[in-house]
């Protein structure tokens, strides 16, 4: 019997830990579709960062380390130098990436290290209790801007990306989203071009997601992709930033 | 007798209830369950098989990889999604 | 063959891991230690390894954790202030049971400090300066010589328990130059398959390297593991140079530097008729409890001379059971004791 969107292989038949809607699942699956069709599942190694997706590791059926929260782009780059030939992308929240990790970051594309990265940016700190982070968007309520985020004294969401373009070691940077199925697909056709930006030696890529966090937005998953279509793009807009491939 | 058209099969434990698939479905052909599953949570349900055309944007959008498309013909070719 | 160089420590540390297999080096610039981090993108270089100056010394340790568990032999360095921002990545690779050697050559402190010699950090590098129960092995060079040596074998530790491994040295050591003598024949040792390396699931089930452990007394269960590893450790890798002892009046412990006068001092305190002598340990960790505690049996005074306040003093008090017979003699914020001030410390003594 013929069976149509099965499960990718590069992903364990494993319940997750995430929340009920959570962007996580989606980026996860995703990525793991693209490995598989890319057929590179025995030479990925991934790095995992500190997180709600910690335990990416439990749903991954690939090499996976973890870094120290914020420190995953640099452990990316000892793990890449030393095996130049794998795939080697991280996985990072806009906390371990946007806020601790901001040099870490920056560093690794401006050295235009051959990493891909994964960047799920839902605008707080899941994993922590739904902390303001350096994404939540101006006015936005969460567990450390009780008064909603206030550009006088909580400053601007940030743009990674959007700093990120000029650095000529990067080539290719790309915001998405997975609030509908064309976004959950458009997601996906670009982390098979970063990964394959990676492989083809052309330097250093980030897909940055729009996810939702239906618990810390205090949304039900539907409003929460709602307010992706709504809010999050007007901020954060979707597309190309920078593609020098 | 036209092809048989693959259908919607969802694991009740695996689904969390979040409604994604339930409201991108474009023929309106899954609601949320009555019941509860193990872990306490609603879950989707097929109600409206006939509707289905087995187009697969409930599973695109299923952050768990709670459902498949099974029941294709076998003459069909076998869709990437 | 044997051929001979005339090296600054920094230098000979930096050929000693090279010798060692290491083809893999993180580094930051800071004086004392700058010499190293100039060397080895040389070295590096030359050996078709990997050399980066990192944004901080920060990302350079977890460059090294990423190395590391790709499975190559790998080196950082750095001076006090910046080995305490690797403190975390350190934590990080005992938990994960990663090998690495990191090389502090330590520099006045606290703070910004100077850039001059001290001891200061003795205690961070043996009792964790990082979070949790861990332990790390520390070897502490005297010359130039020793720098090369201790470098190379802390490699061959480093794989062999999967540990992390500090070459703690200062910024006179480091600085300064001394004959080398290298064996150019000489191959890295103690080269051991790593099956848990990150190197791709092919032909085996994925794995991980991690040292997160949620699971109900996993965490303490790992703890065990790590803590029947240090045990091992102690038992096996405990080294000390002992000069003298054997009925001694006055045994002087000092490490790295520092006892190269008090040998110096030892000697001539000797020839004056206080008959004393030196014990060096040279694994700071594990420490040489038993030969301290054995050399002073007899001694009349134990007298501990760092360029500190007096950190491994308390290791040699719990070493020697008797306060009665302790004294310290210690020179702090870059200030050097002088074979003179250590002798007129022992008579003070008397």
């Amino acid at each position: 019997m013929a069976k149509r969107f099965t499960r990718p292989e590069s992903m364990k038949d494993k319940a997750t830990h995430y929340c009920p809607g959570c962007g996580h699942g989606l980026a996860h699956r995703l990525l793991c579709e693209v490995i598989d069709e890319m057929g590179c599942r025995e030479t990925t190694v991934a790095i995992a960062p500190v997180g709600c997706a910690v335990l990416a590791y439990d749903y991954w059926d690939f090499d996976t380390m973890e870094a120290p929260h914020g420190r995953t782009p640099a452990v990316a780059t000892g793990v890449k130098r030393v095996l130049p030939d794998r795939l080697v992308f991280t996985y990072q929240g806009d906390g371990d990436l946007a806020a601790i990790g901001t040099a870490e970051i920056i560093h690794a594309g401006n050295r235009g290290e051959n990493l891909s990265v994964i960047f799920v940016n839902n605008g707080v700190y899941g994993m922590t209790g739904g902390q303001m982070a350096p994404t939540t968007l101006l006015g936005q309520r969460t567990a450390t801007s009780q008064f909603t985020r206030r550009s006088a004294t909580e400053g601007f969401p940030l743009k990674i990306l959007e700093m990120m373009k000029d650095l000529k070691g990067v080539s290719y940077l790309e915001r998405t989203s997975v609030h509908s199925p064309k976004e959950v697909l458009n997601t996906k056709r670009a982390i098979a071009k970063s990964f394959k930006t990676q492989l083809d030696n052309k330097g250093f890529s980030i897909v940055e997601i729009l996810s939702p966090c239906p618990t810390y937005w205090g949304l039900d998953p539907v409003e929460s992709m709602k307010r992706i279509e709504t809010e999050v793009v007007q901020e954060y807009p979707i597309g190309v930033i920078k593609d020098s491939v | 007798m036209a092809k048989q058209k693959g259908k919607p099969d969802i694991s009740i434990e695996r689904c969390k209830g979040c409604g994604l698939c339930v409201e991108v479905c474009p023929k309106k052909a899954l609601e949320m369950s009555e019941k509860i599953n193990d872990r306490g949570l609603k879950y989707a349900v097929l109600t409206a098989p006939d509707k289905c055309n087995g187009c697969g944007l409930c599973v695109i959008m299923c952050p768990d990889c709670a459902i498949e498309i099974v029941g294709e013909d076998e003459g069909k070719e076998k869709g990437k999604s | 063959m044997k051929k001979k160089y005339l090296s600054t420590g920094n230098e000979a540390c930096g050929e000693g891991a090279v010798r060692a297999g290491c083809r893999f080096y993180a580094g930051y610039p800071i004086t004392p230690q700058n010499e190293l981090i100039a060397y080895m993108s040389v070295r590096m270089e030359e050996k078709k390894g990997t050399f980066i100056q990192a944004e901080s010394e920060l990302a350079a340790i977890n460059m090294l954790l990423g190395a590391s568990a790709a499975g190559a032999r790998v080196m950082t360095s750095s001076s006090s202030p910046g080995i305490s921002l690797k403190m975390e990545g350190i934590s990080y690779m005992a938990g994960c049971e990663l090998p690495a050697v990191i090389v502090n050559v330590m520099r006045g402190g606290p703070g910004l400090g100077n850039i001059s010699t001290a001891q200061g950090d003795y205690f961070q590098a043996t009792k964790g300066g990082g979070h949790g129960d861990y332990r790390m092995v520390v070897l502490a060079p005297a010359n130039v010589q020793e720098m090369f040596a201790f470098t190379y074998d802390a490699f061959a530790l480093a794989d062999r328990y999967r540990t992390p491994v500090m070459i703690l040295s200062d910024g006179m050591l480091g600085q300064m130059m001394e004959p080398l003598e290298i064996d150019e024949d000489m191959k890295p040792a103690g080269i051991v398959k790593k099956p848990w390396a990150m190197t791709g699931a092919k032909g085996r089930d994925a794995q991980r390297v991690v040292s997160l452990f949620l699971g109900d007394g996993a965490l303490e269960a790992h703890n065990e593991k790590l803590q029947k590893k240090y045990r091992e450790i102690e038992v096996k890798e405990t080294r000390c140079e002992t000069y003298n002892t054997d009925g001694a009046d006055v045994i002087i412990v000092a490490y790295g530097l520092v006892s190269r006068m008090a040998r110096a001092a030892a000697d001539r305190l000797t020839a004056e008729g206080i008959n004393t002598g030196l014990v060096r340990p040279i694994t700071v960790w594990p420490f040489p409890y038993e030969e301290i505690k054995r050399a002073s049996k007899d001694a009349l005074q134990v007298l501990t001379v760092e360029m500190s306040a007096g950190q491994m003093l308390e290791d040699v008090r719990l070493a020697v059971q008797d306060d009665s017979k302790i004294s310290f003699y210690g020179r702090m914020g870059g200030g050097v004791p002088t074979e003179e001030e250590i002798i007129e410390k022992v008579n003070s003594e008397q």
